[in-house]
């Protein structure tokens, strides 16, 4: 009996604690909102918005909800993600790779590399990003066409859009390419296996995910055009581009300054991994024969693996977050458009703060669940 | 069990604490606000981040602007120091949950009055230190003069969470215009993409455009459009539920608009106790007890006349004599051709 109090007792009155914490704040909260005259609720993020966003991913104006304005700023912080999670991984394995060499210029250039870059506040970077490059960048129409028709300006980044017609068709064999491949992957496993076959399934996949698609345009109706910037005086002095896409600075310095950063922390986890294969493994697979690459492939990568996917899955998280500095340099994220102008357009403080917190919460967790997945993919498969 | 009953004790201690501090601020219902300043010693004020003229810090600390002014003139009235203000600079973001949220006890931000301010998000406008309107800034090159050359694709660089950014929809809207919005939360980074040609043009309130003039690279290179596309009329705000605080504000800034008419300024306002008119001897305190409904002695609008002035002292020593807005327009008594009117003080 007493030792059942002594282990359940603290637990429940620590719970009890947590619960009574809350409840107290929502009724501090609540008191001290009803004596200031707020009133809480979240019907507002049906009224119309009435301000307007620079850059949205889905059609977007001041005469939309709230709800579709936060669902801009919401993209808008996905999209900034994505990228700078791609463009970093690809920057951090290169560079993390690059500090193992042998070569005595590669893994210095690297060290130093990262050494700068993560060592540097990353507001300041990203501050340093849009300001020096709004200052070195040409205007509008001075601007040089870079590949012919895109161009960098200090208005944004030009660059063709593209026009289809029969888009679904396209997609639609995309979607088929893909199945194809993973069918016959599947096909030649089982042939590996039980034959001992090999057949060259990379060819046959590059293969199939260009002639599929090319098929559409053939017989599918399928046709794709190409909308060209073009110069457009606005006054005197002051040019735009019209027609295509504008990537507006905001997004590139923001890109640039994240995945920087965080390709450094990346790189070294890439080091860590590929450090943490012991050396026999190398020696003991190089000497039935394996070739470098295979020995890589087949030996050293899965192991490698199983180190670095965990801390990367932080770094991911990181940069996730840290893309809501986004405001401090006008891009139009979820941070700047709803818990920025929303929330001073309607005076919601807590309401906005809330839904802005769980989202970021989601996001993160959502990162994580993709990542943890593929963590128990890797993993040793223990019978 | 010994253990248990001592983690028990630790833990109503802290209960005990926290209620403690619930019922406080729960009590902040009746004019709290004064009695907290007295006891604190100064006025919690919450101004902009740096603008010239209306509230601005110098290298050493010091501020200065009419709406310093207004918080001054509070100090004055009730601490009898007008030097014995704490300023808190706020961004457009924060600035009205510094207010309701009880950091600050006046916003005095080149704020504009509006009716969702004012009715929904738990604070009181009491009243009007600035008259202004939206305008846009330009490059003198471009060769636009009036808003209604602007063309499709323009850029507009501006502040976050202000009204500027509602009007410009109304207005390009109105015009059929497509815009670029780039919105900033902090002034100078405004002015920074501005400068380096991010942005055709820039618009917030003219006083705020005519202020940042002065912080660009070329200030002679740009120029304020004439036209005005809205009414923004500025003035502080205090917290909603604190009547008596939110009189005593609006007093002590009417009291400066008064004494302007009445002719009294810091120089002459001890001189005006001995005056023939009753109106003027009770701006001075030296008839009525006027000061007695905000459980402030008499010598409170005297004091704030004698320590910061009246308003037409406070504009010219901000905003004329630093060369933002030389010419007062609207911001003239209404004796003089403005539309400066304030109830009587009696």
């Amino acid at each position: 009996m007493n030792n059942i109090i002594k282990r359940y007792i603290p637990q429940i009155l620590a719970i009890l604690f947590v619960v009574l914490i809350f409840g107290f704040l929502t009724l501090n909260a609540q008191t001290n909102m009803d004596n200031r005259g707020i009133d809480f609720g979240f019907g507002f993020l049906s009224q119309e918005s009435s301000f307007d966003v620079q850059f949205s991913l889905i059609e977007y104006s001041g005469s939309d909800s709230y709800a579709r304005a936060f669902l801009v700023g919401l993209l808008n912080t996905l999209l900034v993600s994505f990228i700078s999670i791609i463009i970093c991984t690809i920057l951090g394995v290169i560079i993390g790779v690059a500090r193992l060499s042998s070569n005595y210029l590669i893994k210095n250039s690297a060290a130093w590399y990262v050494e700068f870059f993560r060592n540097i506040p990353l507001l300041l970077q990203i501050f340093f990003w849009y300001y020096a490059a709004l200052r070195a960048l040409p205007m509008p129409e001075k601007a040089d066409a870079w590949f012919g028709v895109t161009y960098m300006t200090v208005k944004g980044y030009y660059i063709p859009a593209m026009v289809w017609e029969n888009l679904n068709v396209f997609l639609y064999c995309g979607l088929a390419a893909i199945i194809a491949i993973i069918v016959l992957r599947n096909y030649a496993n089982k042939l590996r296996d039980t034959q001992g076959k090999q057949i060259p399934v990379l060819l046959y996949s590059v293969v199939l995910l260009i002639v599929l698609p090319l098929l559409s345009f053939l017989f599918g109706g399928v046709s794709l055009e190409f909308e060209l910037p073009e110069l457009k005086k606005l006054s005197k002095i002051s040019y735009i581009y019209e027609g295509g896409i504008s990537l507006p600075p905001e997004l590139i310095a923001l890109v640039l300054a994240l995945s920087l950063y965080t390709s450094t922390f990346v790189a070294e986890c890439v080091r860590a991994g590929i450090e943490g294969v012991s050396k026999g493994q190398k020696e003991a697979a190089a000497s039935v024969g394996l070739t470098p690459n295979q020995v890589l492939k087949l030996v050293i990568m899965p192991q490698a693996l199983r180190i670095i996917i965990p801390p990367t899955t932080n770094q991911y998280l990181n940069l996730t977050k840290n893309s809501s500095l986004a405001a401090a340099i006008a891009y139009p994220d979820l941070v700047l458009v709803f818990a920025g102008t929303a929330l001073m357009q309607t005076g919601k403080a807590i309401e906005i703060v809330s839904i802005t917190m769980l989202t970021y919460l989601t996001i993160s967790l959502t990162i994580a669940a993709i990542m943890n997945w593929y963590n128990k993919k890797i993993e040793i498969k223990e019978k | 069990m010994f253990k248990i009953i001592k983690q028990l004790t630790s833990l109503v201690a802290m209960f005990a604490v926290l209620f403690a501090f619930s019922t406080e601020t729960m009590a902040a219902k009746k004019s709290k606000t004064l009695e907290n300043t007295k006891k604190r010693g100064f006025v919690r004020c919450g101004v902009s981040q740096g603008l010239p003229g209306f509230s601005n810090a110098d290298e050493s600390g010091n501020w200065t602007g009419i709406d310093v002014d207004v918080c001054r003139a509070v100090a004055a009235a009730t601490l009898g120091d007008a030097t014995k203000v704490k300023f808190t600079p706020l961004s457009a973001k924060e600035r009205f949950t510094a207010l309701t949220s009880g950091e600050i006890d006046i916003l005095s931000r080149n704020t504009t009055w509006t009716l969702s301010r004012d009715a929904d998000i738990g604070l009181t406008f009491v009243g009007v230190n600035f008259y202004d309107g939206q305008g846009f800034m330009v490059r003198k090159g471009s060769g636009i003069s009036s808003t209604g050359e602007f063309k499709n694709g323009t850029s507009v660089c501006t502040n976050l969470g202000t009204t500027t950014e509602l009007n410009m929809r109304d207005f390009f809207d109105s015009k059929g215009i497509s815009y670029e919005p780039v919105v900033f939360e902090k002034a100078d980074e405004v002015v920074a993409a501005y400068d380096a040609g991010r942005c055709d043009t820039y618009t917030t309130d003219k006083s705020g455009l005519a202020a940042q003039r002065t912080k660009l690279s070329a200030p002679d290179d740009h120029v304020v459009l004439p036209e005005t596309i809205s009414k923004e009329p500025l003035g502080p705000v205090v917290r909603q539920g604190d009547s008596v605080w939110e009189d005593i504000v609006r007093w002590s800034l009417n009291t400066m608009i008064e004494a302007e008419e009445y002719g009294v300024n810091s120089s002459n306002a001890d001189m005006m106790k001995t005056s023939n008119n009753p109106a003027i001897k009770r701006l001075v305190g030296a008839e009525g007890e006027l000061g007695a409904a905000f459980g402030l002695d008499n010598d409170w609008n005297l004091r704030i006349i004698k320590q910061v002035g009246n308003y037409g002292e406070s504009y010219k020593r901000n905003i004329a004599d630093t060369g933002i807005l030389p010419d007062r327009g609207p911001n003239e008594l209404w004796t003089k051709g403005g539309i400066l009117y304030v109830p009587p003080a009696r």
